[in-house]
């Protein structure tokens, strides 16, 4: 662990991840190797299978690699699933203070902190309300104010959006960009949803399936803000997608 | 609806910045859409809620009252063999006015609160140490379900033996009564807890003993208090069953009283005993559904004075609009599971003690 910060936010090195043992032993990531650069925007695409998932725990210290290293070069990582995964016993003030109490922040300190995220992620003054009397949209909105409780320099988000309807997600689309704007957050983003990958990554890792290898990378030279249904967005995200079904392909057989 | 102003107000205090390609304001639509999304919960005046909640149980009782009456107007037994509910009704109320019937029932009541509470310590003790190991699962997981499903009532002859007709006899039984359960409802409530809470508890830095604290221990509650009331249930039946065969001399009890009255052909008075014991044990799962109705509002689990099954049903338009309940707060939370009860245990105490007497 190094306090020195470089411009390489995530190191993965050659990582293999495999679960199980013997006949039944199944291979999710294969020799992987990705540099995830400092306050970068990084999508990973894939289809079922790809162990997009998998990756992103690893990255969070959820899990540990079979094979290769991941370093995160002293950072720390908050998590944000798909469900949003609020404790149902707790408000959304409380949601987002249990990292702070883990950390053994005082009270008062705590308070204003909670303040301060709810109103980054405009749910300012609803402390108070507990996770059923919000919606969903809401929801993940306090899970990513969680998230940033972790004081977290890489944010790893699995498909946080894809329970949401259409214009919910589009809307939390921008409000995300904005925030890692604000934030300067290394933002990890896992989805199948190509369109929603151009829409906000800067660059875009696609991987394979069974088990998941880095198939191809694409930069995403379209400038922000972006819209989901532009034309710059729609075309890179048909070339994209052909490649995507390719890939998809090659398991048919 | 109070809920929805209440938060659109707070939503609209909000500065604005524009969509660059559109000129719209991205947060007054998100406000919008927070507005609408909101679930909102209908609440009914506690009046008519308390007025909902007391008119089936008065009558419930008013009908089971009836068909008592019912049974002695028919003649089928001589009224000092069965009384009606008027004369043990009366008895009751009479005995009320009573020292003896306080300083009995307070016996009995430090009796069953003494049992539970150390029932409570080793069941939770006992579940938390099976649910974390694997090899102690395995060594006593199932004799623990055994225990449950025994009779207390078989435990007395041993227990006298061991301790004579002492304090420490009845004691003995009713921890060995309600501490299985109280163990179930713990290694169950852990072994329900989702996974995904666990995951996000580690996402969060938690670990050993702080996750149990922030996630494991609450995610478990609800089996947990289940395993409490059931608990309960055990240590009143066990504490029953012993107080008719235990009886210390110069030690009054509610058990003692019954056992006194069948001993003199007393059917009134014997029938005033059991409503005693019936009115303990209703007032003791009042508590325990309170508690419980408490925590299922506050996971959303339930709207208010109706079960999730029937808020899910629409029934009389109550409960959550636009996919108020949480997937993830439902499964976890709905999931309390439902443990072995001993099918007779009940009916086998009472039977047992009458015979033994």
């Amino acid at each position: 662990m190094t306090a020195v910060r470089s411009d390489t936010a995530v190191r993965i090195d050659g990582v293999s991840r495999f679960f199980g043992a013997g006949a039944a032993r199944v291979q999710a990531l294969d020799n992987v190797s990705l540099d995830v650069r400092s306050g970068e925007f990084l999508c990973l695409l894939g289809a079922s299978g790809c162990g997009k998932s998998t990756l992103l725990g690893l990255i969070a210290g959820l899990d540990a690699p079979s094979a290769g290293t991941v370093d995160t070069t002293g950072r720390r990582a908050g998590m944000m699933f798909q469900d949003s995964a609020l404790l149902p016993w707790l408000t959304a003030g409380g949601n987002i203070e249990v990292p702070l109490r883990l950390r053994g922040i005082r009270r008062g300190e705590r308070r204003e902190r909670v303040e301060r995220l709810l109103a980054m992620v405009r749910l300012a003054g609803l402390a108070d309300k507990r996770p059923h009397e919000l919606s969903g949209g809401m929801r993940q909105r306090v899970s990513l104010a969680r998230a940033f409780a972790q004081e977290a320099d890489i944010l790893c988000m699995d498909e946080p959006f894809g329970a949401l309807d259409a214009m919910t997600r589009d809307l939390l689309h921008d409000e995300l960009e904005r925030i890692w704007r604000e934030t300067g957050v290394t933002v990890i983003f896992v989805t199948h949803d190509v369109r929603e990958a151009v829409r906000l990554g800067d660059r875009i890792v696609l991987l394979s399936s069974r088990p998941g290898r880095v198939a191809e990378i694409f930069d995403v030279d379209i400038e922000r803000p972006r819209r989901i249904d532009s034309a710059r967005v729609a075309e890179l995200a048909t070339t994209v997608t052909t490649r995507l079904r390719e890939e998809v392909g090659r398991h048919g057989h | 609806m109070a809920t929805e102003s209440g938060i659109s107000t707070q939503l609209r205090g909000r500065s604005t910045d524009l969509d660059p390609e559109t000129g719209l304001a991205v947060d007054a639509a998100l406000a919008g859409l927070d507005a609408l999304d909101i679930p909102t919960v209908q609440r009914r005046p506690l009046a008519a809620r308390a007025w909902a909640a007391t008119w089936p149980k008065i009558g419930a009782l008013a009908l089971f009252l009836l068909l008592w009456q019912v049974v002695v107007w028919s003649g089928w037994k001589p009224t000092y063999v069965l009384p009606g509910p008027g004369k043990a009704l009366s008895e009751f109320g009479s005995r009320l006015g009573t020292n003896h019937f306080w300083d009995a029932l307070a016996r009995t009541l430090v009796r069953a609160l003494e049992g539970y509470a150390l029932a409570v310590v080793i069941g939770v003790v006992v579940g938390v140490a099976v649910s974390r190991s694997a090899v102690l699962r395995t060594a006593v997981g199932s004799f623990i379900t055994a225990l449950q499903t025994m009779p207390s009532i078989v435990w007395f002859p041993l227990a006298i033996l061991l301790f004579k007709l002492s304090e420490s006899a009845i004691l003995f039984v009713v921890v060995l009564g309600a501490a299985p359960s109280v163990a179930n409802g713990v290694i169950y409530g852990v072994d329900y807890v989702p996974p995904l809470l666990v995951r996000v508890g580690r996402s969060m830095g938690a670990r050993g003993f702080s996750l149990y604290r922030y996630v494991v221990a609450p995610a478990a509650l609800p089996s947990v208090l289940a395993g409490l009331k059931q608990g309960w249930a055990f240590c009143w039946r066990s504490l029953m069953a012993g107080e008719l065969l235990v009886i210390v001399p110069g030690h009054p009890s509610v058990g003692a009283d019954l056992q006194n009255s069948r001993e003199l052909l007393d059917t009134v008075g014997v029938m005033a005993s059991m409503i005693t014991i019936f009115v303990v044990g209703v007032l003791v799962d009042t508590a325990f559904n309170i508690a419980d109705q408490r925590m299922r509002v506050r996971r959303g689990l339930v709207a208010e004075g109706t079960s999730a099954v029937r808020a899910a049903r629409g029934g009389r338009g109550r409960g959550m609009a636009g996919g108020g309940v949480d997937p993830v707060g439902g499964s976890g939370d709905g999931t309390v599971p439902h443990q072995p009860v001993d099918g007779g245990a009940g009916g086998a105490d009472g039977g047992h003690a009458g015979g033994a007497g």
